[in-house]
């Protein structure tokens, strides 16, 4: 199935979605790595507000490569950075925001669990930068810049990005999970 | 009198680094399309389309091809007669910070510890230079810029002497543990012998070699490699890697160094050769 989805999302427009379907994402999508998950953890135990809303939007595990131009932020490269980085960091992250999607590549460890009802994982193609970047319509605004570039908190304005394809979805299906299972499987019947 | 002079050698390397960053290598992009062609799941067809397009986007455009442009790796061979008045290693720092600036570049280099970032792609030990020297009157550089979601996925491992047999089992566990992270369709690049350093450096230049360049037992890792239906992007497909390239040093009787380096579909490198009779 293909779906075109517009953020803020509902718990209605992910729980529909099944592992393998594919989906073109509209709205404003923010990025978070590493170096973000952790200061948004530190600030949650703090009790500390966020300078960003976080329920109902996209994450984008993405270091984006940005240039200012006349004063503004120009997009010139914005493909997904390896999730995989994040599994740890995100179970603590859904069970405080109301996050329903987080965009990356590579999958996640983990995770399927903790995204049950609540929230989807999509998949995009890994590299393919300069086509992300033609997504962006706008960088409306930019939050910690101190953590460097790729470490930023950016947020996009995004027009029919995808495909993406749903790598975990909200009733505990892994795709990533199930290909590396079969991959073992292959693995272990190699002739020694 | 030749044209090796400061200036020279940081327009050149600026160009390669751009070259590099926009345009991918046509070996690496013909096995890209050939992959293509072959592949049974319609998902992977799609991954790989979309990679495709890409990389037509970023040349068209001469924007990087991925927004991790890496850190920069830099294979530098002196010619044993040429005469150089400038710090060569000077030069090529300068060129990366002015790229940084140029191509763009995105920022990647932060102290190991306090993550603090440079903004301009150097810093102590960065970019990473290896220097080799030939009897010619010739520089050739070469940059490959490596990003961190394949660096990540390397390993490197002490096998035991009589342990030469494991030596497959080895990359294809680690192939297996990288599943779609480093993303594939990969290229491996395997050093076995030297030390444990030369290991990593030996598979590290293994991966400049050109993508169809394999003998008989790298073809039959990259077989083996295939089945294991990892595919692009992890997302289950034939295509799980593009090739397999081995280097060797000997080693010490005592042990076997094996090494391995995942490098990302975007197997970016450029060179450029200056002096002679140019």
């Amino acid at each position: 199935m293909e779906y075109h989805l517009t953020t803020p999302l509902s718990k209605d427009d992910i729980i529909q979605l099944q592992c393998g379907d594919v989906v073109y994402l509209s709205g404003t999508v923010l990025t978070a790595r590493d170096e973000a998950h952790a200061r948004i953890l530190e600030m949650s135990v703090m009790e500390e507000e966020l300078p960003f809303g976080l329920d109902g939007t996209a994450i984008y595990h993405c270091g984006p490569l940005m240039q200012k131009k006349d004063g503004d932020w120009v997009p010139i490269a914005a493909g997904p950075t390896t999730s995989g980085r994040m599994s740890k960091l995100t179970p603590p992250l859904l069970d405080k925001y109301q996050v329903r999607a987080l965009i990356g590549k590579g999958g996640m460890t983990g995770v399927a669990g903790s995204l049950e009802d609540k929230c989807v994982y999509l998949a995009y193609t890994g590299g393919c930068a300069a086509l992300a970047a033609g997504a962006i319509t706008n960088v409306s605004d930019v939050h910690w810049l101190d953590l460097g570039m790729p470490e930023a908190v950016w947020l996009l304005e995004m027009k029919e990005f995808g495909p993406l394809v749903v790598g975990i979805d909200a009733h505990g299906n892994d795709l990533f999970s199930d290909i590396r299972k079969r991959g073992k499987q292959a693995f272990s019947m190699l002739d020694p | 009198m030749n044209n090796i002079t400061r200036e020279n050698v940081i327009t050149a390397i600026i160009d390669i680094i751009t070259q590099a960053e926009t345009i991918l290598p046509e070996d690496v992009v013909e096995a890209i399309r050939a992959a293509e062609m072959i592949e049974s799941s319609p998902v992977a067809c799609a991954q790989l389309q979309a990679i495709l397009r890409n990389i037509d986007l970023a040349s068209k455009h001469a924007i990087p091809m991925c927004q991790d442009t890496g850190i920069l790796i830099f294979f530098v061979d002196i010619g044993r007669k040429l005469i150089m008045d400038f710090n060569i290693e000077d030069a090529i720092v300068e060129a990366t910070r002015l790229a940084t600036e140029i191509v763009p570049l995105r920022p990647n280099a932060v102290d190991p510890l306090k993550r603090t970032n440079s903004n301009n792609n150097t810093g102590a030990g960065l970019p990473d230079i290896k220097y080799a020297f030939n009897d010619s009157d010739e520089l050739t550089i070469t940059v490959a810029p490596k990003g961190a979601g394949s660096e990540n996925m390397s390993a490197l491992k002490m096998l035991n002497p009589t342990e030469v047999d494991s030596i497959r089992t080895f990359v294809l566990e680690t192939v297996l543990n990288a599943g779609g992270m480093p993303c594939p369709p990969i290229i491996v690049g395997v050093g076995i012998g030297g030390s444990f350093d030369k290991a990593a450096r030996l598979a590290k230049a293994a991966l400049l070699e050109d993508v169809d360049h394999m003998d008989n037992f790298e073809k039959g890792l990259l077989n083996d490699i295939n089945s294991l239906g990892i595919g692009p992007m992890g997302l289950g497909g034939d295509t799980t890697a593009l090739a397999v390239h081995i280097r060797t040093a000997h080693c010490h009787t005592a042990s076997l160094p094996v090494a391995v380096n995942i490098q990302c579909w975007a197997n970016r490198h450029a060179s450029v050769t200056l002096g002679g009779e140019r």
